[in-house]
Protein backbone atom coordinates (compact mmCIF):
# COMPACT_ATOMS: atom_id res chain seq x y z
CA UNK A 1 0.00 0.00 0.00
CA UNK A 2 1.33 3.59 -0.88
CA UNK A 3 1.12 6.27 1.85
CA UNK A 4 -2.26 7.49 0.59
CA UNK A 5 -3.83 4.55 0.93
CA UNK A 6 -2.23 3.78 4.42
CA UNK A 7 -4.02 6.83 5.35
CA UNK A 8 -7.32 5.98 4.11
CA UNK A 9 -7.00 2.24 5.71
CA UNK A 10 -5.87 3.95 9.05
CA UNK A 11 -8.31 6.69 9.37
CA UNK A 12 -11.17 4.42 8.55
CA UNK A 13 -10.05 2.14 11.64
CA UNK A 14 -9.76 5.23 13.62
CA UNK A 15 -10.75 8.15 13.03
CA UNK A 16 -9.09 10.43 15.76
CA UNK A 17 -5.90 9.80 14.11
CA UNK A 18 -3.71 12.83 12.83
CA UNK A 19 -1.30 12.29 10.30
CA UNK A 20 2.46 14.97 9.66
CA UNK A 21 3.18 15.37 6.43
CA UNK A 22 6.78 15.58 5.01
CA UNK A 23 8.50 12.52 6.71
CA UNK A 24 9.41 9.27 4.38
CA UNK A 25 6.85 7.24 5.90
CA UNK A 26 3.20 7.94 7.02
CA UNK A 27 2.67 9.25 10.40
CA UNK A 28 0.31 8.72 12.62
CA UNK A 29 -0.42 10.58 15.86
CA UNK A 30 -2.76 8.92 18.35
CA UNK A 31 -3.95 8.83 21.54
CA UNK A 32 -2.39 6.31 24.08
CA UNK A 33 -5.84 4.87 25.06
CA UNK A 34 -5.97 4.32 21.12
CA UNK A 35 -2.76 2.34 20.86
CA UNK A 36 -3.90 -1.32 21.86
CA UNK A 37 -6.86 -1.65 19.79
CA UNK A 38 -5.09 -0.35 16.95
CA UNK A 39 -2.11 -2.10 17.13
CA UNK A 40 -3.68 -5.04 16.60
CA UNK A 41 -5.64 -4.01 13.98
CA UNK A 42 -2.71 -3.32 12.62
CA UNK A 43 -0.96 -6.28 13.03
CA UNK A 44 -4.19 -8.65 12.24
CA UNK A 45 -5.62 -6.74 9.42
CA UNK A 46 -4.98 -9.11 6.25
CA UNK A 47 -4.56 -6.04 3.97
CA UNK A 48 -2.37 -4.18 6.73
CA UNK A 49 -0.27 -6.72 8.21
CA UNK A 50 2.35 -4.98 9.63
CA UNK A 51 4.26 -7.98 11.38
CA UNK A 52 8.12 -6.57 12.30
CA UNK A 53 8.24 -3.52 15.19
CA UNK A 54 11.96 -2.84 13.76
CA UNK A 55 12.03 0.36 15.84
CA UNK A 56 10.38 1.48 19.14
CA UNK A 57 11.89 4.46 21.28
CA UNK A 58 10.74 7.42 23.10
CA UNK A 59 11.55 11.32 22.82
CA UNK A 60 11.73 13.74 25.66
CA UNK A 61 9.90 16.99 24.44
CA UNK A 62 10.79 18.78 27.89
CA UNK A 63 6.86 19.04 28.26
CA UNK A 64 5.82 15.61 27.39
CA UNK A 65 7.29 12.06 26.31
CA UNK A 66 6.83 10.70 22.99
CA UNK A 67 6.60 7.07 22.28
CA UNK A 68 8.01 6.63 18.71
CA UNK A 69 6.41 3.07 16.81
CA UNK A 70 8.06 1.92 13.70
CA UNK A 71 6.09 -0.78 12.10
CA UNK A 72 7.11 -2.67 8.56
CA UNK A 73 5.18 -5.25 6.63
CA UNK A 74 7.39 -8.46 5.75
CA UNK A 75 4.42 -9.61 3.34
CA UNK A 76 3.59 -5.75 1.73
CA UNK A 77 6.66 -4.12 2.52
CA UNK A 78 5.05 -0.86 3.45
CA UNK A 79 6.20 1.00 6.15
CA UNK A 80 4.38 3.26 8.97
CA UNK A 81 5.43 5.25 12.11
CA UNK A 82 3.13 5.54 14.83
CA UNK A 83 3.63 7.92 17.49
CA UNK A 84 1.88 9.00 20.97
CA UNK A 85 1.98 11.82 23.21
CA UNK A 86 2.36 11.02 27.12
CA UNK A 87 2.14 12.98 30.14
CA UNK A 88 5.64 13.49 31.27
CA UNK A 89 4.74 13.09 35.02
CA UNK A 90 3.30 9.95 34.97
CA UNK A 91 3.86 8.29 31.66
CA UNK A 92 1.57 5.37 30.72
CA UNK A 93 1.20 3.23 27.71
CA UNK A 94 -0.44 -0.29 27.05
CA UNK A 95 2.53 -2.59 25.82
CA UNK A 96 2.62 -4.49 22.75
CA UNK A 97 4.62 -7.47 23.69
CA UNK A 98 2.45 -10.10 23.20
CA UNK A 99 1.55 -8.42 19.43
CA UNK A 100 5.08 -8.19 18.54
CA UNK A 101 7.16 -10.46 20.97
CA UNK A 102 10.68 -8.04 20.05
CA UNK A 103 8.40 -5.14 21.84
CA UNK A 104 9.40 -7.04 25.44
CA UNK A 105 12.90 -6.20 25.31
CA UNK A 106 12.68 -2.45 23.45
CA UNK A 107 10.14 -1.69 25.89
CA UNK A 108 12.43 -2.96 29.21
CA UNK A 109 14.93 -0.32 27.58
CA UNK A 110 12.38 2.71 27.34
CA UNK A 111 10.93 1.80 30.89
CA UNK A 112 14.92 2.47 31.86
CA UNK A 113 15.75 5.21 30.31
CA UNK A 114 12.55 7.18 29.89
CA UNK A 115 10.55 6.23 32.95
CA UNK A 116 7.33 4.93 30.42
CA UNK A 117 5.34 2.44 32.63
CA UNK A 118 4.15 0.02 30.19
CA UNK A 119 0.42 -1.78 31.77
CA UNK A 120 0.81 -5.18 31.70
CA UNK A 121 3.84 -6.09 30.87
CA UNK A 122 5.47 -9.61 32.04
CA UNK A 123 8.39 -8.49 33.03
CA UNK A 124 9.01 -4.78 33.86
CA UNK A 125 12.72 -4.86 34.92
CA UNK A 126 15.77 -2.68 34.48
CA UNK A 127 17.75 -4.51 32.11
CA UNK A 128 20.78 -2.63 31.12
CA UNK A 129 20.92 -0.17 33.94
CA UNK A 130 22.62 -1.43 37.08
CA UNK A 131 19.65 -2.48 40.36
CA UNK A 132 19.00 0.68 42.32
CA UNK A 133 18.62 3.09 39.32
CA UNK A 134 14.98 3.01 39.59
CA UNK A 135 13.62 6.88 39.26
CA UNK A 136 16.72 8.06 37.10
CA UNK A 137 15.88 7.81 33.86
CA UNK A 138 19.29 8.75 31.67
CA UNK A 139 17.91 9.93 28.41
CA UNK A 140 15.18 12.71 29.73
CA UNK A 141 16.99 15.71 29.19
CA UNK A 142 17.12 16.86 32.49
CA UNK A 143 18.90 13.75 33.79
CA UNK A 144 21.68 15.41 36.06
CA UNK A 145 25.13 12.97 35.67
CA UNK A 146 27.15 13.90 38.38
CA UNK A 147 30.39 12.78 37.49
CA UNK A 148 30.23 14.02 33.83
CA UNK A 149 30.69 10.62 32.35
CA UNK A 150 28.31 10.81 29.04
CA UNK A 151 28.48 14.65 28.05
CA UNK A 152 31.80 14.98 26.47
CA UNK B 1 20.93 -11.19 40.78
CA UNK B 2 19.77 -13.90 42.61
CA UNK B 3 15.52 -13.26 43.25
CA UNK B 4 15.38 -15.25 40.60
CA UNK B 5 15.79 -18.10 42.63
CA UNK B 6 12.42 -17.58 44.67
CA UNK B 7 10.78 -18.06 41.23
CA UNK B 8 12.11 -21.70 40.73
CA UNK B 9 10.67 -24.80 41.13
CA UNK B 10 12.57 -27.24 43.84
CA UNK B 11 15.61 -28.60 42.51
CA UNK B 12 16.60 -26.50 39.94
CA UNK B 13 19.47 -25.03 38.96
CA UNK B 14 20.89 -21.60 38.68
CA UNK B 15 24.04 -20.76 36.96
CA UNK B 16 25.64 -17.88 35.81
CA UNK B 17 27.47 -17.62 32.47
CA UNK B 18 29.39 -14.59 32.22
CA UNK B 19 30.12 -11.74 32.40
CA UNK B 20 33.46 -12.99 31.86
CA UNK B 21 32.71 -15.88 30.08
CA UNK B 22 35.09 -16.86 26.66
CA UNK B 23 31.64 -18.02 24.68
CA UNK B 24 30.55 -14.86 25.32
CA UNK B 25 32.83 -12.83 23.55
CA UNK B 26 32.23 -10.02 25.63
CA UNK B 27 30.58 -8.96 29.22
CA UNK B 28 27.74 -10.45 28.49
CA UNK B 29 25.75 -11.99 31.73
CA UNK B 30 23.33 -14.97 31.17
CA UNK B 31 21.50 -16.36 34.48
CA UNK B 32 20.51 -19.56 33.73
CA UNK B 33 17.65 -21.78 34.58
CA UNK B 34 18.14 -25.00 34.38
CA UNK B 35 16.70 -28.59 35.53
CA UNK B 36 19.26 -31.56 35.12
CA UNK B 37 21.04 -30.70 31.70
CA UNK B 38 17.95 -28.89 30.10
CA UNK B 39 17.81 -25.07 29.86
CA UNK B 40 14.33 -23.61 31.64
CA UNK B 41 15.51 -19.95 31.12
CA UNK B 42 17.89 -17.79 29.73
CA UNK B 43 17.88 -14.39 31.02
CA UNK B 44 20.27 -11.87 29.90
CA UNK B 45 21.70 -9.00 32.11
CA UNK B 46 23.10 -6.28 29.87
CA UNK B 47 24.85 -3.19 30.69
CA UNK B 48 28.31 -4.22 31.31
CA UNK B 49 29.60 -2.38 28.31
CA UNK B 50 26.59 0.29 28.17
CA UNK B 51 28.45 3.80 27.47
CA UNK B 52 25.03 5.63 26.80
CA UNK B 53 26.09 6.27 23.24
CA UNK B 54 22.77 8.22 22.24
CA UNK B 55 22.83 10.61 25.33
CA UNK B 56 27.03 10.95 24.06
CA UNK B 57 25.70 12.11 20.75
CA UNK B 58 22.76 14.42 21.85
CA UNK B 59 25.77 16.95 22.62
CA UNK B 60 28.07 16.37 19.02
CA UNK B 61 27.95 17.43 16.30
CA UNK B 62 26.31 15.84 12.77
CA UNK B 63 30.32 15.41 11.85
CA UNK B 64 31.53 14.14 15.25
CA UNK B 65 28.92 11.77 16.47
CA UNK B 66 29.73 9.56 13.67
CA UNK B 67 32.94 8.29 15.14
CA UNK B 68 31.64 7.27 18.11
CA UNK B 69 29.20 4.54 16.24
CA UNK B 70 32.53 2.72 15.40
CA UNK B 71 32.54 1.47 19.01
CA UNK B 72 29.10 -0.01 18.98
CA UNK B 73 29.37 -3.06 16.20
CA UNK B 74 32.96 -2.66 16.12
CA UNK B 75 33.13 -5.49 13.56
CA UNK B 76 31.06 -3.81 11.41
CA UNK B 77 32.45 -0.22 11.81
CA UNK B 78 32.73 1.04 7.88
CA UNK B 79 28.83 -0.19 7.86
CA UNK B 80 27.47 1.77 11.25
CA UNK B 81 29.38 4.61 9.60
CA UNK B 82 27.83 4.03 6.57
CA UNK B 83 24.43 4.05 8.08
CA UNK B 84 24.77 7.39 10.41
CA UNK B 85 26.37 9.20 6.71
CA UNK B 86 23.47 8.33 5.04
CA UNK B 87 20.77 9.80 7.65
CA UNK B 88 22.80 12.92 7.89
CA UNK B 89 22.84 13.26 3.70
CA UNK B 90 18.96 12.82 4.32
CA UNK B 91 18.66 15.61 5.88
CA UNK B 92 21.21 17.74 4.40
CA UNK B 93 20.00 16.07 0.89
CA UNK B 94 23.39 15.50 -0.44
CA UNK B 95 24.25 13.99 -3.68
CA UNK B 96 27.29 11.51 -3.01
CA UNK B 97 29.70 11.60 -6.19
CA UNK B 98 29.77 7.91 -7.50
CA UNK B 99 33.39 7.53 -6.53
CA UNK B 100 32.34 7.83 -3.32
CA UNK B 101 29.51 5.61 -3.82
CA UNK B 102 31.46 2.56 -5.13
CA UNK B 103 34.21 3.06 -2.25
CA UNK B 104 32.02 2.65 0.04
CA UNK B 105 30.04 -0.56 -1.37
CA UNK B 106 33.42 -2.19 -1.72
CA UNK B 107 34.58 -1.31 1.72
CA UNK B 108 31.05 -2.11 3.40
CA UNK B 109 31.65 -5.60 2.03
CA UNK B 110 35.21 -6.13 2.69
CA UNK B 111 33.67 -5.62 6.18
CA UNK B 112 31.35 -7.94 5.70
CA UNK B 113 33.94 -10.73 4.89
CA UNK B 114 35.94 -9.84 7.41
CA UNK B 115 33.13 -10.01 10.54
CA UNK B 116 31.77 -13.15 9.47
CA UNK B 117 35.72 -14.41 9.02
CA UNK B 118 35.95 -13.43 12.85
CA UNK B 119 32.44 -14.91 13.67
CA UNK B 120 33.50 -18.10 11.60
CA UNK B 121 36.86 -18.81 13.44
CA UNK B 122 35.44 -17.69 16.69
CA UNK B 123 32.44 -19.87 16.64
CA UNK B 124 34.44 -23.15 15.68
CA UNK B 125 36.72 -22.17 18.44
CA UNK B 126 33.52 -21.93 20.97
CA UNK B 127 32.35 -25.85 19.48
CA UNK B 128 36.40 -26.94 20.60
CA UNK B 129 38.19 -26.53 17.19
CA UNK B 130 41.10 -23.93 17.74
CA UNK B 131 42.35 -24.73 14.30
CA UNK B 132 39.81 -22.39 11.86
CA UNK B 133 40.65 -19.67 14.50
CA UNK B 134 43.46 -19.48 12.84
CA UNK B 135 42.56 -19.96 9.11
CA UNK B 136 39.97 -17.73 9.14
CA UNK B 137 42.16 -15.01 11.00
CA UNK B 138 45.32 -15.61 8.01
CA UNK B 139 42.51 -14.01 5.73
CA UNK B 140 41.24 -11.32 7.69
CA UNK B 141 44.47 -10.14 8.37
CA UNK B 142 44.86 -9.44 4.65
CA UNK B 143 41.63 -6.86 4.64
CA UNK B 144 42.87 -5.68 7.57
CA UNK B 145 45.84 -4.42 6.08
CA UNK B 146 43.54 -2.67 2.96
CA UNK B 147 41.64 -1.23 5.45
CA UNK B 148 45.16 0.33 7.47
CA UNK B 149 46.30 1.39 4.22
CA UNK B 150 43.54 3.35 2.64
CA UNK B 151 41.60 4.34 6.26
CA UNK B 152 44.76 4.67 8.74
CA UNK B 153 42.93 2.06 11.61
CA UNK B 154 42.44 -1.47 11.43
CA UNK B 155 39.35 -1.81 13.77
CA UNK B 156 37.48 1.71 13.70
CA UNK B 157 37.60 2.88 10.79
CA UNK B 158 36.06 6.57 11.24
CA UNK B 159 36.59 6.82 7.03
CA UNK B 160 32.86 7.32 5.81
CA UNK B 161 31.77 11.29 6.40
CA UNK B 162 28.82 12.98 5.58
CA UNK B 163 29.41 13.62 1.81
CA UNK B 164 31.06 10.96 1.27
CA UNK B 165 34.98 9.41 2.35
CA UNK B 166 37.69 11.11 3.99
CA UNK B 167 39.96 10.58 1.84
CA UNK B 168 40.89 8.86 -1.39
CA UNK B 169 41.72 5.10 -1.82
CA UNK B 170 45.31 4.35 -1.61
CA UNK B 171 47.06 3.51 -4.66
CA UNK B 172 47.75 0.16 -3.80
CA UNK B 173 44.11 -0.78 -2.92
CA UNK B 174 42.67 -2.25 -6.43
CA UNK B 175 45.78 -4.56 -6.22
CA UNK B 176 45.36 -5.60 -2.62
CA UNK B 177 42.06 -6.37 -2.79
CA UNK B 178 42.49 -8.52 -6.41
CA UNK B 179 45.75 -10.32 -4.39
CA UNK B 180 42.96 -11.01 -1.44
CA UNK B 181 39.97 -12.17 -3.79
CA UNK B 182 42.78 -14.57 -5.50
CA UNK B 183 44.13 -15.82 -1.77
CA UNK B 184 40.50 -15.89 -0.67
CA UNK B 185 39.71 -18.06 -3.54
CA UNK B 186 42.36 -20.74 -3.48
CA UNK B 187 41.83 -21.16 0.84
CA UNK B 188 37.82 -21.18 0.65
CA UNK B 189 37.51 -25.27 0.07
CA UNK B 190 39.73 -25.45 3.37
CA UNK B 191 36.86 -24.04 5.17
CA UNK B 192 34.13 -26.57 4.34
CA UNK B 193 36.59 -29.32 4.30
CA UNK B 194 37.65 -28.37 8.02
CA UNK B 195 34.18 -27.46 9.47
CA UNK B 196 31.39 -27.29 7.78
CA UNK B 197 31.54 -30.75 6.39
CA UNK B 198 32.73 -32.28 9.79
CA UNK B 199 30.14 -34.88 10.97
CA UNK B 200 30.91 -34.03 14.62
CA UNK B 201 30.62 -30.19 13.72
CA UNK B 202 26.85 -31.10 11.97
CA UNK B 203 25.67 -32.97 14.55
CA UNK B 204 26.28 -30.70 17.25
CA UNK B 205 24.29 -27.84 14.58
CA UNK B 206 21.81 -29.28 13.07
CA UNK B 207 18.32 -29.61 14.97
CA UNK B 208 19.23 -26.78 17.27
CA UNK B 209 17.92 -23.57 18.44
CA UNK B 210 15.06 -23.76 15.99
CA UNK B 211 13.65 -20.71 14.83
CA UNK B 212 10.35 -20.90 12.89
CA UNK B 213 9.78 -17.64 10.70
CA UNK B 214 6.86 -16.46 12.28
CA UNK B 215 8.80 -16.03 15.49
CA UNK B 216 11.77 -14.66 13.69
CA UNK B 217 9.85 -11.41 12.17
CA UNK B 218 7.81 -11.51 15.77
CA UNK B 219 11.34 -11.15 18.03
CA UNK B 220 12.63 -8.36 15.34
CA UNK B 221 15.42 -10.53 14.21
CA UNK B 222 17.22 -9.42 10.84
CA UNK B 223 20.35 -10.28 9.08
CA UNK B 224 21.71 -13.96 8.96
CA UNK B 225 19.61 -14.93 12.17
CA UNK B 226 16.43 -14.35 10.54
CA UNK B 227 17.32 -15.82 6.49
CA UNK B 228 18.67 -18.89 8.38
CA UNK B 229 14.57 -19.39 8.89
CA UNK B 230 13.81 -18.35 5.39
CA UNK B 231 12.73 -15.00 5.93
CA UNK B 232 13.66 -12.38 3.27
CA UNK B 233 14.92 -9.61 5.24
CA UNK B 234 17.85 -7.90 3.01
CA UNK B 235 17.75 -4.46 3.63
CA UNK B 236 20.23 -4.47 0.44
CA UNK B 237 17.58 -5.75 -1.61
CA UNK B 238 14.27 -4.59 -0.16
CA UNK B 239 14.91 -0.70 0.41
CA UNK B 240 18.82 -0.32 -1.82
CA UNK B 241 20.56 2.07 -0.65
CA UNK B 242 23.95 3.75 -2.32
CA UNK B 243 24.33 1.35 -5.89
CA UNK B 244 23.27 -1.84 -4.71
CA UNK B 245 19.81 -2.26 -6.89
CA UNK B 246 22.47 -1.90 -9.91
CA UNK B 247 24.32 -4.91 -8.88
CA UNK B 248 23.54 -7.93 -9.26
CA UNK B 249 23.66 -10.32 -6.43
CA UNK B 250 21.29 -12.89 -4.24
CA UNK B 251 19.50 -13.02 -1.11
CA UNK B 252 20.79 -15.68 0.91
CA UNK B 253 18.09 -17.55 2.26
CA UNK B 254 17.85 -20.89 3.93
CA UNK B 255 14.71 -22.31 5.21
CA UNK B 256 16.93 -24.64 8.07
CA UNK B 257 15.87 -22.82 10.75
CA UNK B 258 18.37 -23.94 13.24
CA UNK B 259 22.10 -23.09 13.64
CA UNK B 260 23.12 -25.06 10.96
CA UNK B 261 21.10 -22.99 8.71
CA UNK B 262 22.33 -19.69 9.95
CA UNK B 263 26.10 -20.97 9.71
CA UNK B 264 25.16 -21.73 5.95
CA UNK B 265 24.06 -18.18 5.40
CA UNK B 266 27.18 -16.63 6.78
CA UNK B 267 29.31 -18.65 5.12
CA UNK B 268 27.25 -18.03 1.44
CA UNK B 269 26.88 -14.39 2.21
CA UNK B 270 30.73 -14.10 1.78
CA UNK B 271 30.73 -15.77 -1.80
CA UNK B 272 28.03 -13.06 -2.41
CA UNK B 273 30.23 -10.33 -1.25
CA UNK B 274 33.19 -11.48 -3.11
CA UNK B 275 30.69 -11.26 -6.01
CA UNK B 276 30.06 -7.61 -5.68
CA UNK B 277 33.67 -6.83 -5.31
CA UNK B 278 34.57 -8.39 -8.24
CA UNK B 279 31.97 -6.37 -10.13
CA UNK B 280 33.16 -3.26 -8.64
CA UNK B 281 36.88 -3.53 -7.91
CA UNK B 282 37.92 -2.28 -11.78
CA UNK B 283 34.73 -0.04 -12.51
CA UNK B 284 35.82 2.67 -9.53
CA UNK B 285 34.39 5.90 -11.38
CA UNK B 286 36.73 8.48 -11.20
CA UNK B 287 35.72 11.64 -9.72
CA UNK B 288 35.07 13.52 -6.53
CA UNK B 289 35.35 10.92 -3.17
CA UNK B 290 33.47 13.76 -1.32
CA UNK B 291 30.73 15.98 -1.86
CA UNK B 292 30.90 19.78 -0.76
CA UNK B 293 29.57 20.20 2.39
CA UNK B 294 29.31 23.08 4.68
CA UNK B 295 31.73 23.14 7.80
CA UNK B 296 29.10 23.07 10.56
CA UNK B 297 26.32 20.75 9.48
CA UNK B 298 22.72 22.28 10.14
CA UNK B 299 20.20 19.52 9.54
CA UNK B 300 16.66 21.26 9.01
CA UNK B 301 14.21 20.16 11.43
CA UNK B 302 12.21 16.87 11.28
CA UNK B 303 12.81 13.41 11.87
CA UNK B 304 15.10 11.28 9.42
CA UNK B 305 15.40 7.30 9.62
CA UNK B 306 17.65 5.07 7.53
CA UNK B 307 18.16 1.73 7.52
CA UNK B 308 21.02 -0.54 6.47
CA UNK B 309 22.49 -4.27 6.48
CA UNK B 310 25.59 -4.75 8.55
CA UNK B 311 27.12 -8.06 9.01
CA UNK B 312 24.56 -8.80 11.53
CA UNK B 313 21.23 -7.44 10.64
CA UNK B 314 19.44 -4.60 9.93
CA UNK B 315 20.78 -1.29 11.63
CA UNK B 316 18.39 1.64 11.50
CA UNK B 317 19.54 5.06 12.79
CA UNK B 318 16.56 7.64 13.90
CA UNK B 319 17.57 11.28 13.83
CA UNK B 320 15.10 13.94 15.51
CA UNK B 321 16.34 17.24 14.76
CA UNK B 322 15.40 20.91 15.85
CA UNK B 323 17.49 22.83 13.34
CA UNK B 324 20.44 22.50 15.63
CA UNK B 325 24.37 21.89 14.62
CA UNK B 326 23.57 18.49 17.25
CA UNK B 327 21.02 16.07 17.43
CA UNK B 328 17.78 16.84 19.66
CA UNK B 329 17.43 12.77 20.05
CA UNK B 330 19.37 9.86 18.37
CA UNK B 331 18.36 5.92 18.47
CA UNK B 332 19.88 3.07 16.94
CA UNK B 333 18.41 0.28 16.65
CA UNK B 334 20.94 -2.37 16.88
CA UNK B 335 20.70 -5.96 15.10
CA UNK B 336 22.54 -7.38 18.10
CA UNK B 337 19.83 -6.00 20.70
CA UNK B 338 16.79 -7.74 18.97
CA UNK B 339 18.54 -10.92 17.90
CA UNK B 340 19.59 -11.59 21.73
CA UNK B 341 15.98 -11.40 22.85
CA UNK B 342 15.33 -14.87 20.97
CA UNK B 343 18.24 -16.43 22.57
CA UNK B 344 15.14 -17.18 25.65
CA UNK B 345 13.21 -18.47 23.32
CA UNK B 346 15.62 -21.27 21.06
CA UNK B 347 17.48 -22.22 24.41
CA UNK B 348 13.92 -23.30 26.42
CA UNK B 349 13.88 -27.18 26.24
CA UNK B 350 18.02 -27.54 24.69
CA UNK B 351 20.87 -28.90 26.78
CA UNK B 352 23.00 -26.32 28.03
CA UNK B 353 25.73 -27.50 25.95
CA UNK B 354 23.72 -26.52 22.61
CA UNK B 355 23.55 -22.86 24.04
CA UNK B 356 27.35 -21.82 22.60
CA UNK B 357 25.89 -23.48 19.12
CA UNK B 358 23.25 -21.01 19.45
CA UNK B 359 25.18 -17.86 20.98
CA UNK B 360 27.37 -18.54 17.97
CA UNK B 361 25.08 -18.60 15.22
CA UNK B 362 23.22 -15.33 16.58
CA UNK B 363 27.00 -13.88 16.10
CA UNK B 364 26.52 -11.81 19.20
CA UNK B 365 28.40 -8.74 19.57
CA UNK B 366 27.91 -7.02 23.24
CA UNK B 367 29.22 -3.57 22.56
CA UNK B 368 25.96 -3.65 19.92
CA UNK B 369 23.45 -4.76 22.28
CA UNK B 370 24.91 -2.31 25.04
CA UNK B 371 25.51 0.70 22.67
Amino acid sequence: MSNEELKVKITELLPAATFEEGGEWLTTNIEPKDWLPLAQQLRNDDSLYFDYLFCLTCIDWKTHLTMVYHLSSTKYRHNIVIKSKLDRSNPEIETVSHIWRTAEFHEREVYEMFGVNFLNHPDLRLLILPDGWEGKNPLRKDFEDPINMIKL
Amino acid sequence: MFEEVGTTTEGDIIINVGPQHPATHGVLHLVITLNGETIKKVEPHLGYIHRSIEKMCESLSYRQFIYVTSRMDYLSSHINNHACALCVEKGLQVEVPPRAQVIRVLMDELTRIASHELWWGAMAMDLGAFTPFFHAFRERESINDIMEETCGARLTMNYMVPGGVMQDLHPNFQKKVKEFMQLYKRKIHEYDELVTGNIIFQNRMKNVGYLSAEDAVSYGCSGPAARGSGVSCDIRKIYPYEIYDKLEFDEVLETGGDSFARYMVRIREMQQSIHIIEQLIDNIPEGDFQAKTKAVLKLPKGEFYTRVETARGELGVYIVSEGGTTPYRIKFRSPGFSNLSVLDHIARGSKLGDLVAMMGTLDLVIPDIDR
